[in-house]
């Protein structure tokens, strides 16, 4: 029962001289909670930019369900149950969060012939669970910033994905406004969604892990539980030292 | 009639004329290839220079001091069309790709009409002493003209260079394309130095103009094989590099004087819009870009 | 939302607008309206064209006068070669339009969006050079041709070529509409709006701009087609002329892009407003009209005429209220 959600086998990528990551595994077994942390450039968003298909990787292989998926293209894998949030919000500007989620559904949520009711049926259903029901018909370009990342986690939810991935979706939060967004996680996390976090905030990362890795200049440091890393000699040299 | 000999004029004109080509792509190599801005109007702009130094040239000034001085007027015109391209589509964010295109385009469009409807669709020349003239090199005749502008051609990219790699300035230039985000942490408006960057694209723009009535006639529509020319030597050099664009307008020019040579100049046009294409196809980011 | 009563109302007003084209030129004489109109219904068709992709996709085309242009030179081959009559010129040349979208985007629809633009006029230079080198279809002095006779009921070529051009405007609308209101027409929003995040989304962001493309290309390449025939002439200069492209773009611009009207407005203003400029003035005062209207209202008017409208009836509204 053990086996893994998604394997990260070795995966490498340069731009020109520069060597973003380089051979980094990892196994994710279903309904993990996993912390992803390391220093600024350290390369966190570049695996997830790997994973998610943004980016192709140079070396590695990626599985995921069982499946290769390092050749697929972003789209395939959003429909194959990997979806994420971005770092900077991206939402789709000129349209209302409905519609916004409306396209995740349409596009990522394939063969199951959702009717239009069935479709905004779900839409609200998530935006209720994640807390933005009543502003469903708002344009995404009027959301503050905690909305834009409930959004986002919620067109992400839209999907209907296995794995989540949540790129520092709590950057630039307030305290009250961390926790409301942990909050959402947690709670997707019980229906039995995998979640990988990224994040800068320690303290969320260490609440919300059951496992965390640290990544140093592309370069697995160090993996284990939340203790375990922040005990690690490495990983506090990467976050004090230089 | 194919020969070794016509062949090998071909390469030593099309290397002159590469160089050339350079020298006018250099400003779009700034304003499109570090700072990322569409600049769509930079051939038009360059038609423009052409007919201020043509105009110049009334008054006896040797078309590259009417170059020298249309440059702190293109300054200033540059730094207008940032600071609007900037206020109206950079700003706002969203959807600026299509409207700042379609700015630029419609910039580009205007300066070619209204050349047309103050100087009419004849093509013009300028005077200088060293236009007809022609010195032979290795038994081969070079218009005087085209080492004029090959010179300056070499002397304007390694200036700018220089200036991008040695002074504080270019090397914020350098720093704003790179990595905006940093340089606003370290205390620099982006905003300001992105100004001054395409001022300076625009000020080069003149002096290339100046160039351009130097080897050739110019007519008002020139600027649409421009946008080829242009295009074809910022994206074949990778986006920004300056060394790049000068081997990028070589290739370009010693293309084209073969294509020319071999099958005729009704051909020329598509040349450098072809090369364009095939660098799209199959190395967007450049020969020698990262 | 009455769902089924709008598009039964949408193709009332085509029919009806086709119906009304057909009785004008059944009963009106002057020759020149229809010359005119003519010229007008094709920009229709060619701002609708463009705004598939260029408004709804947001990836700008430089190259409709490449599209259009080679819709003429198609028509001319086919005419000279088989003799074919129009309806299979203007067929055919929606599907080399089609095919060449395909071709270009599949080249650099992979890149940002500034790249398309230019390839689109890298397009135009290279099929005009082409033609001009193509001694078939005459090269680079053009050639004359010569109208089959005219088709009942019509009375004048003019007329039917107008009735025509009234037919493709109702296609080429009622195409932009159904993508503007399928899921094609949302996916290529999110495409608009931020690509990445729709490839994330399960957006197959890529075939979804072929298809946008292959159909802008197809409607503009038709729109040229039967211009060979209407001036009885073609050659390279005026059939890549860049005013197609220029126009065109600017129409949907001011119109506005967001919804299929925008172009028809901007189509109908514009080409009519050129129409009578052309005519008073001077061709150039005519361009430069063009060029100034698209660089204010892609300043000042972001939203184009429907923006404005928009406004105004909210405007309007909260006065009365």
């Amino acid at each position: 029962m053990s086996q893994a959600l998604l394997q990260v086998d070795g995966v490498s990528k340069r731009f020109g001289g520069f060597t973003a990551l380089d051979g980094v595994s990892v196994d994710i077994r279903p309904g993990e909670r996993f912390g992803l942390i390391g220093p600024n450039g350290s390369g966190k968003t570049t695996l997830i930019n790997c994973i998610s298909g943004v980016l192709s990787s140079d070396l590695g292989a990626i599985r995921f369900d069982g499946q290769d998926i390092t050749r697929l293209p972003a789209y395939k894998r959003t429909r194959r149950g990997i979806a994420r949030s971005f770092q900077v919000p991206r939402p789709f500007r000129s349209m209302t969060v409905l519609e916004n989620l409306l396209v995740a559904i349409d596009f990522a949520v394939i063969g199951h012939g959702l009717s239009t009711r069935q479709a905004d049926a779900e839409v609200y259903a998530i935006l209720d669970k994640i807390g933005l029901a009543d502003k469903a018909h708002v344009s995404s370009s009027q959301l503050s910033q905690v909305e834009l990342r409930k959004m986002e986690l919620a067109r992400a939810m839209a999907a209907r994905p296995k794995l989540l991935i949540s790129d520092e979706a709590m950057a630039g939060l307030a305290g009250a406004e961390v926790d409301e967004v942990l909050d959402v996680l947690l709670k997707l996390n019980a229906e039995g969604i995998t979640v990988i976090m990224i994040e800068h905030i320690m303290q969320a990362v260490m609440r919300f892990s059951e496992r965390v890795m640290c990544l140093d200049a592309g370069r697995v440091i160090c993996e284990g539980t939340p203790q375990q890393v922040m005990a690690d000699k490495r990983v506090q040299e990467a976050y004090l030292g230089t | 009639m194919f020969s070794w000999e016509l062949l090998g004029d071909a390469i030593v004109l099309g290397v002159l004329v590469g160089c050339f080509y350079a020298a006018v792509s250099i400003g779009l190599s700034i304003s499109f290839g570090l700072l990322d801005v569409p600049n769509v109007a930079h051939p038009a702009l360059l038609v423009l220079a052409s007919y201020g130094a043509w105009l110049l040239g009334d008054f006896d000034i040797d078309p590259i001091v009417a170059g020298l001085l249309l440059m702190p007027p293109f300054f200033v015109l540059g730094v207008v069309l940032y600071r609007t391209y900037h206020e109206t589509f950079e700003k706002r964010g969203s959807d600026a790709g299509v409207r700042g295109l379609a700015f630029f385009f419609g910039i580009a469009f205007i300066i070619e009409v209204g050349i047309i409807m103050a100087f009419g669709v004849d093509q013009r020349t300028v005077q200088a002493i060293y236009i007809g003239k022609s010195v032979e090199v290795l038994d081969i005749r070079i218009p005087m003209r085209m080492v004029v502008a090959f010179a300056m051609a070499l002397l304007l990219t390694l200036a700018l260079t220089l200036y991008l790699s040695r002074t504080f300035l270019g090397r914020a230039i350098r720093a704003v394309a790179q990595d905006e985000a940093a340089l606003r942490l370290m205390g620099a408006d982006p905003i300001a130095i992105k100004q001054w960057a395409f001022g300076i694209a625009t000020a080069v723009v003149a002096l290339a103009g100046a160039l351009l009535i130097i080897v050739q006639p110019v007519e008002p529509t020139l600027d649409r094989a421009y946008i080829g020319r242009t295009f074809c030597v910022v994206v074949m050099a990778g986006l920004g590099s300056m060394s790049g664009t000068l081997l990028a307008g070589i290739i370009l020019g010693v293309a084209e004087t073969i294509v020319l040579t071999l099958f005729g100049a009704s051909w020329a046009p598509a040349i450098s819009f072809t090369l364009l294409l095939i660098v799209l196809g199959v190395r967007p980011q450049g020969l020698f870009g990262r | 939302m009455g769902g089924v009563g709008r598009h039964l109302g949408f193709w009332i007003g085509a029919a009806a607008f086709v119906a009304l084209a057909f009785a004008m030129a059944l009963t009106v004489r002057n020759e020149y309206a229809f010359f005119a109109g003519f010229v007008v219904l094709q920009f229709i068709v060619l701002a609708t064209a463009w705004n598939i992709l260029g408004g709804y996709a947001g990836y700008v085309n430089f190259g409709t006068s490449a599209f259009f242009g080679i819709g003429v030179y198609t028509a001319v081959f086919l005419l000279k070669a088989v003799a074919a009559p129009l309806w299979i010129q203007i067929g055919v040349a929606a599907l080399v339009g089609a095919a060449l979208g395909l071709g270009v985007g599949l080249l650099t629809l992979r890149l940002r969006g500034i790249f398309f633009s230019i390839a689109t006029v890298a397009i135009t230079i290279i099929a005009e050079t082409l033609i001009t080198n193509w001694k078939f279809v005459g090269g680079a002095t053009g050639v004359q041709l010569l109208r089959p006779p005219v088709t009942e009921p019509f009375d004048s070529y003019i007329k039917m070529l107008f009735v025509i051009a009234a037919v493709m405007v109702v296609i080429a609308v009622a195409l932009a509409r159904y993508v503007q209101n399928s899921g094609l027409g949302r996916g290529l929003r999110a495409i608009r709006d931020d690509e990445i995040a729709a490839e994330c989304s399960g957006v197959p962001t890529l075939n979804l701009k072929l298809v946008a493309c292959a159909l802008s290309g197809a409607l503009m390449c038709a729109a040229g087609a039967p211009s060979a025939m209407y001036l009885q002439f073609a050659d390279p200069v005026s059939a890549f002329n860049l005013n197609y492209s220029v126009s065109a773009l600017a129409m949907s611009l001011i119109g506005g892009t967001s919804h299929w009207i925008g172009p028809v407005l901007g189509a109908i203003l514009l080409a009519t407003t050129q129409q009578l400029l052309t005519v008073t003035i001077s061709s150039e005062v005519n361009v430069l009209v063009l060029g100034v209207m698209l660089v204010l209202f892609v300043v000042a008017a972001p939203e184009g005429i429907i923006g404005l409208a928009r406004r105004l009836w909210r405007w309007a509204r909260r006065r009365t209220s």
